[in-house]
């Protein structure tokens, strides 16, 4: 149940890596579990519903207009972005609640997620098997973390409001490594 | 006898301009709380983790960015005292009058879906609030409100023990609660626990725990010492800051107790994240 964050527990260390996406494969060989990365480029955010849409449009063969193998998922809604300003309150939703699409995501071609909290099992082992990454972000530090944004701007369905997919062009965005 | 009268006018101003300051501003007993447990932590990852959230804490009301992007289910738990007349609406249409001007004054995220089930269709402006009035004696308004996340809310557990149970086990219930919320209630918590009552009444209990004064005891040593006792249990955890480990898992245990049936034993647990963003309204 606490695979990831245990691991994080007892392996604690500081190491801060820059980190460009999309991720370079040296710059992944360098990552352990409990380090600190600084994240800058493009975040796609995805919540529960924009999950379902896009296993569906995955399914379907159908165009998502982005590559899942050079992009972070993050497991956001954002809040609305007040006038003038670039973006309302960005942070992390809990990852677990995504574990029933993540397998899929992955046998796509997605490799790195940015979220809250554990995984499940087979979603550890998923990660393991795609050489792929777990980001965690902290919950309730959205001012923060809203800083480190760039742009913010409507990507996909924005009928779906807050779980619509947002990109988010970010710069040395904090997140800690839970599972590599 | 004598009534008084309040404006569902007056009412709602105040409860638009509450909004406001609970968006960018946690409980003023938050941060320095927050700030002894950093003292208190020595490994690097959960003190790093402790200075992010203490430096939200300063930045959200100086950039005006909510504290957390959930601006979560708006509650209000209302004393209305039985010699006050509120004119004009009824408190609920009040209350959620507040609520949609706030969403939009304010950017909060809609976070509430009309039909729970098949349709989840966004009502768009964060109605309706969950509003729980009580009648008190006198003539005065008191409202407690919160904004909830939904991390910490879905990690909440109820049980209905048997008479038999001991402490223990209602200690061991809130460590095992904990646990299993892991990173995903976002810890530090603050813990709102129901001891009797009934099945629904337990749940509200809990709720009303949570607006206890962060560092108020309960008024009975037996209960205070128990809400003692469970905070430790749940340091020991080590699930720590937001799951990263380290000594600091729960800032504060409150209890709410009521009478219940000699078959009975219920137990509540609601959880609150560290944005704990509440306050009180008195008229």
């Amino acid at each position: 149940m606490l695979i990831g964050i245990v691991k994080l527990c007892f392996e604690p260390s500081m190491n801060t890596h820059g980190l460009t996406i999309p991720l370079s494969s040296s710059a992944f060989a360098k990552l352990s579990v409990g380090d600190k990365v600084l994240l800058s480029g493009s975040l796609f955010t995805a919540r529960d519903e924009a999950h379902k849409k896009l296993v569906q449009y995955l399914k379907e063969g159908r165009d998502i207009g982005f590559s899942l193998n050079d992009s972070v998922l993050f497991y956001c809604g954002p809040s609305p972005i007040p006038a003038g300003k670039i973006c309302g309150a960005v942070g992390p939703t809990t990852s677990a609640r995504m574990d029933k699409w993540t397998p899929i995501l992955l046998d796509h071609g997605l490799r790195v997620m940015l979220g809250k909290g554990e995984r499940s099992t087979e979603v550890v082992t998923a990660i393991h098997e795609h050489k792929a990454l777990y980001l965690t972000s902290i919950g309730g530090i959205s001012a923060l973390l809203s800083r480190c944004i760039v742009s913010c701007e409507t990507f996909l369905w924005p009928e779906l409001g807050p779980e619509a997919i947002f990109k988010l062009t970010v710069k040395d965005f904090p997140a800690y490594v839970a599972i590599v | 006898m004598a009534y008084r009268y309040l404006s569902a006018e007056e009412i709602e101003t105040r409860l638009i301009e509450a909004i406001g300051e609970i968006t960018y501003r946690p409980d003023p007993a938050i941060k320095p709380a927050l700030l002894k447990a950093y003292d208190h932590e020595t490994e690097e990852l959960p003190r790093d983790v402790l200075a992010s959230i203490i430096a939200n804490i300063e930045m959200a009301p100086e950039d005006k960015t909510p504290l957390c992007q959930d601006t979560g289910t708006f509650i209000v738990l209302a004393y209305v005292g039985n010699e006050l007349i509120i004119t004009g609406q009824p408190l609920q249409e009040i209350v959620n009058n507040a609520l949609i001007k706030a969403s939009a004054k304010f950017y909060l995220r809609s976070s509430i879906l009309s039909d729970p089930l098949y349709q989840r269709i966004n009502t768009g402006n964060n109605a309706p609030a969950i509003l729980h009035i009580r009648i008190v004696k006198g003539d005065s308004l008191v409202l407690h409100i919160a904004q909830k996340g939904g991390g910490a809310e879905n990690k909440s557990r109820l049980k209905m023990f048997n008479p038999s149970a001991t402490d223990e086990d209602i200690i061991q219930f809130a460590v095992d609660t904990v646990i299993l919320a892991g990173a995903q209630a976002c810890p530090p918590l603050i813990l709102g626990i129901g001891i009797g009552g009934n099945f629904e009444t337990c749940a509200l209990l809990a709720k009303q725990a949570l607006f206890v004064p962060l560092n108020q005891a309960h008024a009975n040593p037996l209960y205070a010492e128990l809400e003692e006792k469970i905070l430790n249990a749940i340091n020991k955890t080590r699930i720590g800051t937001q799951g990263m480990g380290g000594n600091c898992t729960s800032l504060a245990v409150h209890i709410a107790i009521a009478p219940c049936h000699i078959a009975s034993l219920p137990v509540a647990i609601n959880l609150q994240c560290h944005a704990h963003r509440h306050c009180e309204i008195v008229f």
